[in-house]
């Protein structure tokens, strides 16, 4: 099966519209960032403590939040996943660690007051770890009877637990745990005489990042993402020129500012999965531009004569295939990880459907359009430099590719 | 033929690294999930990182210097009228800290140099007037306090966490090296790790000293009043908190030089509190030496008073009844846990310094659980519709690419396993990039063949064209994401060095499938053709 035999499309011909697109994005992205002040960073670089607490139906949020409005010295931010899921995500801001951590007590307490039963002196089993639930059960059931030995106890009382967190973390009813080994109708009396199920479990994933550590580790994340930017930009020059590794990095700058412009319109976190998200996006983008760019070395090796414009289209047409291959390839397991991979890499996913998209397009409506200018420009140099100078311009690429591309093509003959 | 047998043994390797040689499905399973290492991102349990503030080591290397100072100044009859030393409240302040000397009596001056110079060559004298100077510590010193700092305090921390006896926790160096103050601990399985951070936060500063025989005193502040604002030299004013031993507590009069401190601690043990009934005491024995001068020191002083104090903060006074020689006890404790945890942290020994919680992040085995399970079949639905689209679109050649991407995959978990890498969310990432780039190769190799042909190369040729030709740009795009993840390793943390290690190990476990096993392949299903008429691809 074969898509594209032989394609001619006219790519740089067409390449106003796209570049247009591309400088729309981008002057969106940078509004919406100026006007929200940046990007909305996750608990990792901005400091602050976040818990992600999961309920039984759908999250009471409006409750949550004024229960905890009151309880805390700052407003928390209270967050539902779009997904459908029923889990939210509590933030709050503090001065330091300390305050942090006191923070993340007083939100548990609230929340069992609130939506626990505190009062009963019952075991919350939704929220216990298997060493609280070991030493609740331990009288109890030596006084009913049973031959368990200590460690015994602590065994049932961590498979009791176990099940519990490899089923969501959240029991219905205690009914659920007859499942478990172990689990008898004399345990389930001593369950249901020592604990009961509050509707959320908190110990999901509970975060503290002091605010200064925040900032470091953002300006750190930034500064190796710009030095490997760099340390691309000098391998290009190395093996092809220097206006190769400009465009693209430029192009690849490109996507990672419109992605993070998307972010910031949809309103969505910049959290370290999603910084993950981005170098994957940009080492793919690479990937992609040096993959058209090979070819353009290598066509304008066979053929000195021909315009640059022109071999910059073939070599765009000779590849596509491929590169409707990959990205549609890439995209398809991309989109699976958007659909199927649920509310923790659902911002990982999404910054990597978005970052595909503009990625490939990148690499032929921004990159090769750069080299095109830049040669354009040269050349526009060098005929006003003087008549002398035409001859010369008449055969720009042999200007452009000769040390690099005979260097590429003895390689390649090997 | 030399070919596929290396490609079988890189293989069978690779498989045993992962599973092991396993006698049973069950074996398996373990064999498995202890090669593969998941992050606590993964599998849940908390994550800390912690910074050592090292001021606190740079006090305590003042408060020595002086008190050696003041010894060494009264052997060689050097009368000094003062000293006194700032204090450095931050990490950041640590290069500051200063001995100030005041008062040196002026015909000594060279004597007093002399004595600098040749017992304390980590300072730097310089005098302010005729007889006063300061002391700075030299910046060779300040950086091997810092390193010593933090390895002892590692060391230590890594030792109390140990002794709880958790599954595989991580105890390790944390941050750039430059500025090395950071250590991480990730205790896999926790997730209350409130106990854990009291239990490591706990300096366990032990010291016994003699308790002067005035006082207690309600505050601080009134005991200074009754010493007419100046304390004697080499005392100090500390406070026994209220608890069921001594009522309503108070402060104390107590000498700074300690007869015993943490070091000569030989072991610690709780037990019930023989003395109240329903409390919990932790005893303790010392080292020989330490024995030798507690006995030296209790005989000399029948009916004194001497003081067990912990971290700044006396935990029980007694008066001394008659000789003791190598045992003690902190008693009043109220819970066993207390007891037992303040037994661990004695065992393990004191932090050189005090410590502060940068970052905590604890991840519920819940969704530690949700999550590998929800992108588990999110990567293998991705990786089917990858599968399914090769073989549709390149036939026979598909099986080729899909062999590929099996075998890097399978090269990348084994490198991972034997590395003793762990496998992160970031690293997830670069595996998928790793795979992305994978089909990539695949693909640029395959169209490159289908466009030789196109141009009427014979298939053996049009095969060899179309590896030479893609090789160039294979390399190309692996070598420009290779330099860049050096980049990323050299100067990013935690998260940002994992997506780099997995993607450079995935990239060169491509090289070698994408380009060396595939053409193999290739060419044993060439060779096994007299008449080459036709090749699916």
């Amino acid at each position: 099966m074969e898509l594209f035999k032989q394609t001619n499309f006219d790519f740089l011909g067409r390449k106003w519209p796209f570049i247009i697109a591309s400088l729309v994005l981008t002057a969106v992205g940078l509004v919406s960032l100026a006007v929200k002040g940046g990007p909305r960073y996750g608990i990792e670089f901005k400091g602050g403590m976040l818990m992600t607490v999961k309920f039984q139906s759908a999250p009471p949020v409006e409750k949550v939040r004024s229960v905890l409005t009151a309880a805390l010295a700052n407003a928390p931010t209270v967050e539902t996943f779009e997904s459908g899921s029923n889990e939210i995500q509590i933030g709050t801001e503090g001065a330091d660690d300390v305050t942090l951590a006191k923070n993340r007590q007083l939100v548990l307490d609230t929340l069992a007051k609130s939506f626990g039963q505190p009062g009963n002196g019952k075991l919350d089993l939704n929220n216990t770890s298997a060493g609280q639930l070991a030493d609740r059960m331990r009288d109890p059931l030596q006084k009913a009877g049973t031959s368990l030995s200590d460690p015994q106890v602590n065994d049932l009382a961590a498979a009791i637990v176990g099940w519990r967190n490899q089923h969501g973390g959240l029991l219905s009813g205690l009914g659920e745990l007859n499942a478990v080994a172990g689990v008898t109708p004399q345990v389930q009396g001593i369950l249901a005489q020592e604990t009961y199920l509050a509707p959320y479990t908190a110990a999901r994933d509970i975060e503290i990042v002091g605010p200064k550590v925040g900032a470091e580790l953002r300006s750190q994340a930034i500064n190796a993402t710009l030095l490997a930017l760099a340390g691309m930009l000098v391998y290009i020059w190395f093996r092809f020129e220097w206006i190769y590794g400009v465009a693209a990095v430029v192009a690849v700058f490109h996507d990672t500012i419109i992605t993070i412009g998307l972010f910031s319109l949809l309103n969505k976190e910049i959290s370290l999965t999603v910084i993950a998200a981005l170098l994957t996006l940009v080492g793919y983008s690479m990937n992609d531009t040096i993959v058209i760019f090979d070819r353009i070395r290598e066509n304008l090796h066979l053929n000195r004569r021909e315009r640059l414009t022109d071999v910059i289209n073939r070599s765009v047409n000779q590849t596509l295939s491929r590169t409707v291959m990959t990205s549609g390839l890439t995209f398809l397991t991309v989109i699976a990880l958007f659909l199927f991979g649920g509310p923790v890499l659902h911002g990982f996913s999404l910054a990597l459907v978005l970052g595909i998209l503009v990625g490939t397009y990148s690499s032929v409506f921004v990159a090769s359009p750069i080299v095109v200018f830049w040669q354009n420009f040269m050349d526009d140099r060098r005929k006003t430099a003087g008549p002398a100078a035409v001859a010369a311009a008449n055969a720009p690429k042999a200007v452009s590719a000769k040390p690099m591309a005979a260097k590429g093509s003895v390689k390649a003959a090997k | 033929m030399v070919k596929v047998i290396v490609i079988l043994a890189i293989v069978l390797a690779c498989v045993f690294g992962i599973i092991g040689f396993p006698r049973s499905l069950d074996q398996l399973k373990a064999n498995v999930s202890h090669n593969i290492r998941l992050g606590l991102d993964l599998k849940g349990g908390s994550h800390l990182v912690l910074q050592v503030q090292v001021q606190d080591a740079a006090r305590t290397q003042a408060d020595q210097l002086i008190e050696s100072l003041r010894e060494g100044a009264r052997v060689a009859n050097i009368i000094v009228e003062g000293y006194d030393r700032n204090d450095p409240r931050t990490l950041a302040d640590t290069n500051t800290i200063q001995v100030n000397v005041h008062g040196v009596d002026q015909a000594k001056t060279q004597a007093f140099r002399a004595l600098v110079a040749d017992k304390y060559p980590d300072w730097l004298l310089t005098p302010v007037n005729a007889a006063d100077y300061r002391l700075n510590m030299k910046p060779s010193a300040l950086i091997e306090l810092k390193r010593n700092t933090v390895t002892q305090e590692r060391e230590t921390i890594e030792r109390r966490v140990n002794a709880l006896g958790l599954t595989e926790p991580t105890v390790q160096d944390h941050g750039a090296p430059e500025t090395q103050s950071e250590i991480l601990v990730e205790l896999p399985g926790v997730d209350d790790p409130a106990r854990v951070k009291d239990l490591i936060g706990t300096t366990a500063q032990l010291k016994i000293v003699e308790v002067k025989n005035e006082g207690p005193w309600k505050s601080k502040e009134e005991a200074l009043g009754a010493k007419g604002g100046i304390l004697p030299i080499g005392t100090e004013v500390l406070n026994w908190p209220a608890s069921a031993n001594n009522g309503s507590g108070g402060w104390y009069l107590v000498s700074r030089s300690p007869v015993i401190t943490g070091q000569d601690m030989r072991s610690a043990r709780a037990a019930t509190d023989s003395d109240s009934p329903g409390r919990w005491e932790c005893s303790f024995t010392l080292s020989q030496d330490g024995a030798r001068r507690f006995e030296k020191f209790t005989g000399a002083n029948i009916g004194n008073r001497l003081g067990v104090i912990l971290d700044e903060q006396i935990r029980s006074v007694a008066t001394i009844q008659s000789a003791i020689s190598d045992s003690g006890r902190i008693n009043g404790l109220s819970t066993e846990q207390e007891a037992s945890d303040l037994s661990l942290v004695l065992r393990t020994g004191a932090l050189p310094a005090g410590i502060r919680y940068l970052q905590e992040r604890t991840i519920g085995p819940s969704l530690g659980a949700d999550s590998i399970r929800e992108g588990l079949y999110a990567g293998v639905a991705g990786l089917i519709a990858v599968i399914l689209a090769m073989l549709v679109y390149y036939k026979k050649a598909g099986i080729n690419a899909v062999l590929a991407l099996l075998l890097n995959t399978i090269l990348l978990i084994a490198a991972l396993s034997y590395f003793g890498a762990t496998l992160t969310l970031p690293g997830i990432a670069g595996v998928i990039l790793t795979i992305g780039m994978a089909v990539d190769s695949n693909v640029l190799i395959f169209e490159r063949i289908r466009e030789e042909l196109r141009a009427g190369k014979s298939i053996p040729a049009a095969v060899d064209a179309g590896f030479g030709k893609a090789w160039w740009t294979i390399v190309d795009t692996h070598v420009t994401t290779i330099v860049s993840c050096l980049f990323l390793f050299l100067f990013g943390t935690g998260p940002v060095r994992g997506f780099a290690v997995t993607l450079v190990i995935g990239l060169l476990a491509n090289v070698f499938t994408a380009v060396f096993v595939s053409k193999v392949i290739f060419d044993w299903e060439l060779g096994g053709r007299k008449q080459i008429t036709a090749l699916s691809i």
